[in-house]
């Protein structure tokens, strides 16, 4: 019963916050209710038992990506402009497609049977678990993701850095 | 708490997301679309995990997709700097040099 009421806030926080960070007409509005987007999530994720995978979200997407998003709305706005706002274009085609797109997808969902395994599981902490998986089975992807980090990293140091 | 209802979050949000890219100018708020599409994705992983008796392999896709969007963002922000730079604006209908 408290697991539906927690559902339907988080829901309602992630929902609601994405709805302001495609509509509100101010970038810094939408980069900080992007913030309360990520929060819902992770708090999804917590319902659904994936403590680790919410820790690492809030971790990453908020400590990092959002960081990075927020100076990125900084850096690319003059300082003498004082205009903060970013018009829309094209609302009501996309409005009307997005909508029907959206209207499949959960009509999809919904009809559809998915097969479940039944049985709830009831453990707790699953990071051990996932470390396991992470060095046995996906060994390789992790070894990659590692590459592909080092390699993001250096390339967008690259790019960013001043031309002379 | 049945697996539509997770189903059904992750729509919207994917909706949006798709939204966000299609009708702002920013470039840095189409960054932001992306970000809402790939939680969307997310959402799905985990929810289909747990409900298929908490199968840690979508724990692990999904940590694989916070990865990605992580370089992602790094990279495309890096971009959209020097678009900046270049450019004096991130506008993505004002950017239009090939056209000339």
């Amino acid at each position: 019963m408290e697991i539906a009421i927690l559902f339907y806030v988080f829901a309602a926080l992630a929902v609601i916050s994405g709805f302001v960070v495609v509509f509100s007409r101010s970038v810094i509005y939408a980069a900080f209710s992007l913030l309360f987007t990520f929060l819902g999530v992770a708090g999804l994720y917590v319902l659904l038992n994936a403590d680790f995978v919410a820790v690492a979200q809030i971790m990453v997407y908020i400590g990092g990506i959002l960081i990075l998003m927020v100076f990125g709305v900084m850096l690319t706005r003059k300082a003498t402009d004082a205009e903060v706002q970013a018009p829309t274009m094209k609302t009501i085609p996309a409005l009307i497609v997005v909508g029907l797109v959206m209207g499949t997808l959960v009509n999809v969902f919904t009809s559809a049977t998915w097969p479940t395994s039944g049985m709830m599981p009831d453990i707790e902490g699953t990071t051990m678990e996932i470390g396991e998986l992470l060095l046995t089975t996906f060994i390789m992807p992790f070894e990659l993701a590692g590459i592909l980090l080092l390699a993001a990293i250096m390339g967008a140091a690259f790019i960013a850095r001043r031309q002379e | 708490m049945g697996l539509t209802h997770y189903l059904v979050v992750s729509a919207i949000l994917f909706s949006l997301g798709v939204l966000a890219l299609t009708i702002r100018r920013n470039a840095v708020l189409m960054l932001m679309g992306i970000e809402l599409i790939l939680n969307a994705a997310n959402i799905n992983f985990i929810a289909f995990a747990y409900y298929d008796g908490l199968k840690l392999q979508g724990h692990v896709v999904a940590l694989f997709v916070i990865v990605l969007a992580a370089a992602e963002a790094a990279v495309a922000l890096a971009i959209v700097l020097h678009i900046y730079k270049m450019n004096n604006t991130v506008e993505a209908d004002q950017i239009n040099k090939l056209r000339e």
